[in-house]
């Protein structure tokens, strides 16, 4: 184990991958010589060369589109965009292209493409640049979709996308970038997707939640921990593919259901696990499943307004409560 | 200058595709083919010419139109009918039809049902050329229409930057859809655009196949060396509506007579009798060839059997997710 960044656990994977895979290569907006904004594949070219660690213009929808065209012919791309917001400008080569090409073609292609990059709040970016949008890419079908929460998940799934034969979007999230935690050394540790991660057991709720807010939601747990409500915080870790069953399984136990996340509530995915779980555990269920996310308006600006749009710690205090009835 | 093999070759190829897209234009009346089918008739010499000078190894990228390129590069008329029928013995296993022709195995990376979704496509297949260190070339072939989009100007400036093994072939038929061109387009060459991008730009007869020969192999001679892309400009004619419920309010019946005077098989079959290259009699026999060749294929695909509905959800992803999506 080595203690590490959430960023630097991400360069080392992406290091680790390219040393046994010659035919992975890197590209993006200000990832060569200056390693990427968050420095998430710094010193990438001076160990592999400006051949396979690219800077590309700002043509987002044309550099994925040479990602899934360098993937179909036999290449492992990783493409990092800057800001996930940036996602929207390729969002053709994304939703119609990479995520239809293997099934539309009969099986007969594969795309192993990973797009990553940061989402999320936490540097003041306003509305253009603090999006969470894991959601649209949960509908679409043939995307698989990661969101690390942790230094050692962001290594561990990381590795299992570079070496999946599908398009992947591996959405990292800004403000955990320099949080630290300890990572397996096991250059093939590799966490497989759709496994979620029972991070605190509990009795009498589940929080069901994603990136930063696994730790939010694990402070919402000490806090009601004190008032004698036991939590179970679960992270899907993935959620295309779902692990479903392992929160029908915690619900069966709990009777309720939390899910929180950065994105938007409305049509996020919350709903989607709110919906499964109603649907197959509907007479476990002690009260209606609660989601919490960000209000249905664009991310403001300034801090105080940012701040009233997402959900706080005491929202899921309150959430919880309000299904226990306390 | 083009051998004889392969002006054979080219002018069979063009026969194939004439009577494969005169064929699904019949099926289609007929009722046999659903959604709809945009043919290629009219434009054959390009998909040909451009194709016969590729291997199997090199990469292109299609269009809605594509039915063409897909004959051209890869030479499977049964599974292309099969596919236009949505059969299980189609190219996509009836997962695709008309718009979504592809064959990897022979360098097709696949018809795009997206004007211009397939021009950054073909650029990755140029990288990935270039990354490898090969020779292969990667050939997107788009229409008109996609000029105006971004991901032509995009992928022509990733190309160039990069020098990448790429070469771009507009179709100009003239109109995108039922606007023509110089309603939608700022320019009247659209090869001119290849200035903003610092590669050569060629304009040349799209329904001359020795115009086109010339051009595509100074753009592949460029692309081997290392010297990067280049645009060629194809000028030609569709004479089928946009789709088979066009109902072509933007030509005139005399414009649509002219171009099929121009018609570019004729015109190469004339070049090779002139030239004493081939007789008529044996262009007669790849003509009637052809024509068998089309029907056995419809014949082989209307007694495919149907795609089996209990796999409706194989190949979204590489393995089976199961229920856990």
């Amino acid at each position: 184990m080595s203690k590490k960044t959430y960023a630097m656990a991400i360069r080392d994977c992406i290091a680790e991958e390219m040393r046994k895979d010659s035919n992975i290569f890197i590209m993006g907006e200000d990832i060569a010589e200056q390693g990427g904004i968050f420095s998430c594949t710094r010193g990438l070219l001076e160990e592999f060369g400006p051949e396979l660690v690219r800077n590309t213009p700002i043509s987002e929808n044309s550099f994925v589109g040479a990602g899934i065209g360098a993937a179909c012919a036999g290449l492992r791309p990783i493409v990092e965009l800057m800001y996930m917001d940036f996602v929207y400008v390729a969002m053709d080569q994304l939703l119609n292209q990479a995520a239809k090409i293997r099934y539309m073609f009969g099986g007969k292609a594969k795309v192993p493409l990973v797009i990553r990059g940061q989402q999320g709040i936490g540097r003041g970016n306003a509305g253009q640049h603090s999006q969470s949008v894991e959601a649209l890419f949960m509908h679409i079908p043939g995307l698989k979709v990661a969101l690390p929460s942790t230094p050692a998940d962001a290594a561990g799934l990381l590795r299992t996308a570079i070496r999946d034969d599908n398009p992947v979007m591996f959405f990292e999230h800004k403000a955990l970038y320099a949080t630290k935690g300890e990572v397996p050394d096991d250059e093939d540790f590799a966490i497989p997707f759709g496994q979620a991660n029972v991070i605190k057991q509990g009795t009498d709720a589940t929080i069901v939640a994603t990136l930063y807010y696994v730790d939010k939601a694990l402070k919402a747990a000490e806090i009601l921990e004190k008032e004698g409500i036991s939590c179970e915080v679960i992270d899907p870790r993935t959620i295309v593919p779902l692990d479903i069953d392992t929160i029908i399984g915690s619900v069966e136990k709990t009777g309720r259901l939390i899910i929180v996340h950065e994105a938007h509530k409305t049509g996020g995915v919350g709903a989607e696990i709110a919906s499964q779980v109603t649907e197959n555990a509907f007479m476990y269920l002690d009260a209606p499943p609660q989601r919490l996310g960000a209000k249905q308006c664009t991310l403001p600006f300034n801090l105080g307004l940012e701040n009233a749009v997402i959900p706080q710690i005491e929202d899921i205090v309150k959430a919880v409560k309000k299904t226990t009835y306390k | 200058m083009i051998k004889k093999e392969r002006l054979i070759w080219i002018y069979t190829k063009m026969n194939e595709i004439r009577k494969f897209e005169e064929k699904a234009w019949k099926l289609f009346e007929e009722n046999k083919l659903r959604g709809s089918v945009h043919l290629y008739i009219g434009e054959e010499a390009i998909a040909a010419t451009v194709c016969s000078l590729l291997t199997d190894a090199d990469y292109i990228t299609s269009t809605h139109r594509g039915h063409g390129h897909g004959i051209a590069k890869s030479g499977d008329i049964k599974s292309a009918m099969a596919e236009l029928m949505g059969k299980e013995t189609g190219f996509c296993k009836g997962r695709g039809g008309s718009m979504h022709i592809a064959d990897l195995e022979k360098g097709n990376l696949g018809a795009n049902a997206i004007v211009g979704g397939g021009i950054p496509i073909a650029v990755g297949g140029a990288l990935a050329a270039q990354l490898k260190g090969t020779d292969q070339v990667s050939v997107s072939f788009f229409g008109d229409g996609a000029s105006n989009q971004g991901t032509f100007h995009e992928s022509l400036n990733l190309a160039s930057v990069w020098k990448l093994p790429a070469i771009f072939i507009c179709e100009n038929n003239q109109f995108a859809i039922s606007v023509p061109v110089a309603q939608s387009t700022s320019v009247k060459d659209i090869s001119v655009r290849s200035k903003g991008y610092d590669m050569p730009g060629y304009t040349v007869d799209g329904n001359d196949v020795l115009a086109i020969n010339e051009a595509m192999e100074k753009a592949i001679k460029r692309a081997k060396k290392g010297g990067g892309p280049t645009l060629i400009e194809c000028k030609t004619y569709r004479w089928k509506g946009h789709w088979t419920g066009d109902p072509e309010i933007y030509r005139s019946r005399e414009e649509v007579a002219e171009w099929i005077e121009k018609c570019p098989i004729k015109r190469l079959r004339k070049h090779m009798i002139d030239e004493k290259i081939a007789s008529a009699k044996e262009l007669d026999a790849i003509e009637a060839k052809a024509q068998a060749d089309v029907d056995e294929a419809t014949q082989f695909a209307l007694n495919s059997p149907e795609p089996d509905t209990a796999k409706v959800m194989d190949d979204v992803f590489f393995e089976e997710l199961g229920g856990a999506v």
